[in-house]
């Protein structure tokens, strides 16, 4: 396991880079990942990794097509906000672990 | 006399009608088994179809074979299930009030939730192989066709059978090297995952393997729309991928019928909220649920439903008996892997551990490959039909664990 320091702060990461323990986020954390991924983080995008936040605190299983559905932003305004894989970066800049696709 | 009701009787409903006949005291219990079709389709030969290997006539035979005489057998459309009532109306007027509900509805492709997917090119130049029509038709295609790009496509992650698309694109490759037209042909699988599959060892393995056969793989594609008359896939964040022929795998979803029962989960997929140890239903307490009908994180496959099914049927007797349920599903999934000229490769996983190379022990046949290419796996498959008709709906018990067990798996 890897660790991270931000403001002094010792951060538990896994081997790609997610945070262990969604209780150690912050908006600098946010702020710092998604600049790695060059996106600026907008009142929108805080919208999402809150929800993304609260649903992984109630033990859902994440996946697109639910963030569809959220009322915050369609698939289509996910896949803008966060370009890439949407899900993946913005699970990491939410600090929570990366989602499991179920086979 | 207490009522037992199972709607759907496809492999989790008739193993489940099987094992309850049998468990249960006829003199106290009445088992019975609601579907809307005669016709049971052995669903893992519908890979085959396409290719000549297997017949239409090969997958099917009447659901009554395998029920049980004892057991009430309806034929008939479900309208919805009343559960504040503990009954489920049909649409032919007719009430079924139920003790215990087994939920075994299973899942469809659902090609309407696609733009573009079962338009004017459906059946012409786009086709699904998950339903009989779809496999059919395919046959008839691809005896006829004369190459261009052949692109298998995922629209989305949570599908029944997830190697399945996998071993199309094997036996494509096969199929047309043995007509001697493979140079005019381009395959490509598209996903929506980030590799070949879900779980990394199976993902290294199965990559080469496509690599070697020389199939692109296109990962994180989230399929928006189909453009017919660009005759392109179009993914949510624009990009094209242009085909000849598709062969799409529909969003699966549960059926219709959870939805007008308001009783499926909140990404509209249908599918019921079911606790994944025990298979009962996370919002009812008479209710339980099994095989793909439910949104446990488990393959949706008919080894899954077999493997839930020996979990389940202990926890309706300890249900029944006042008891906590105390068997637990553990995830346990098993699937043959078929990989072109004549062998299969084999995966065992289960919710914590992901598919390890090694052997896998089985009696009387003797050890299979995990993670290999072997011949011996492919006779594995193919025996697997005559296990599927003979034992497992019967609810027979098979020479293998429910639990999945560690023996003969490498883990460095």
């Amino acid at each position: 396991m890897d660790t991270t320091t931000m403001n002094g702060q010792q951060i538990e990461v896994n081997e790609e880079g997610y945070m262990k323990d969604p209780a150690q986020w912050t908006k600098e954390w946010a702020n710092q990942i998604a600049a790695e991924h060059e996106i600026t983080l907008t009142d929108k995008h805080f919208e999402v990794l809150n929800w993304l936040r609260e649903k992984q605190a109630e033990g859902v299983s994440l996946n697109i097509r639910k963030v569809g559905k959220s009322g915050i932003v369609d698939i289509k305004q996910f896949y803008a906000l966060f370009p890439g894989g949407p899900l993946k970066v913005s699970s990491k800049i939410a600090g929570i672990p990366k989602p499991v696709s179920c086979v | 006399m207490k009522n037992i009701l199972i709607l759907g009787a496809g492999t989790a409903g008739t193993m489940m009608a099987n094992k309850l006949y049998k468990a249960l005291n006829p003199k106290e219990w009445k088992v019975s088994i609601v579907d809307r079709d005669e016709q049971h389709y052995y669903q893992p030969g519908f890979l085959f179809i396409p290719f000549g290997i297997y017949q239409p006539e090969d997958v099917v035979k009447p659901k009554a074979d395998f029920i049980p005489k004892g057991v009430d057998f309806h034929i008939a459309e479900i309208d919805k299930i009343k559960s504040e009532r503990s009954e489920v109306a049909l649409t032919d007027g007719r009430t079924l009030p139920y003790d215990i509900l087994v939920v075994a509805t299973g899942t469809v492709p659902v090609p309407e939730e696609t733009e573009g997917l079962k338009g004017k090119l459906w059946y012409k130049d786009i086709f699904d192989f998950y339903t009989y029509e779809g496999t059919t038709h395919l046959a008839e295609k691809l005896k006829d066709w004369k190459g261009g790009k052949l692109v298998i496509n995922l629209a989305e992650t949570i599908i029944k059978c997830p190697v399945a698309p996998l071993e199309f694109a094997f036996l494509a490759d096969a199929y047309f090297t043995d007509k001697g037209m493979r140079d005019k042909v381009e395959i490509s699988y598209v996903t929506p995952l980030s590799g070949a599959f879900t779980k990394p060892k199976a993902t290294a393995m199965l990559s080469k393997l496509l690599s070697e056969k020389g199939i692109n793989v296109i990962p994180d594609f989230y399929l928006e729309k189909v453009d017919e008359d660009r005759k392109v896939l179009v993914s949510y964040d624009e990009l094209e991928v242009p085909f000849d022929l598709l062969v799409s795998v529909p969003v699966n979803m549960g059926d219709e019928l959870i939805e007008r029962s308001n009783m499926g989960d909140e990404d509209g997929l249908n599918f019921v909220p079911t606790d994944k140890e025990t298979l009962k239903s996370k919002n009812f307490d008479n209710v339980f649920v099994i095989g793909d009908a439910t949104n446990v994180p488990a393959s949706k496959a008919g080894s899954v439903a077999h493997f839930e099914g020996e979990i389940l049927i202990e926890n309706i007797l300890s249900y029944i008996n006042g008891q906590p349920l105390e068997a637990k599903f553990d995830g346990h999934s098993n699937c043959f892997i078929e990989t072109g000229f004549g062998k299969a490769s084999l995966i065992d996983f289960n919710y914590d551990t992901e598919p390890l190379p090694g052997v896998y022990p089985w009696p009387v046949v003797g050890p299979m490959g995990l993670l290999k290419v072997t011949r011996a796996n492919h006779y594995g498959k193919l025996m697997f039909k005559w296990v599927y008709w003979h034992m497992l709906l019967t609810g027979k018990k098979l020479p293998v664990s429910g639990h999945m067990s560690m023996a003969g798996k490498v883990t460095a």
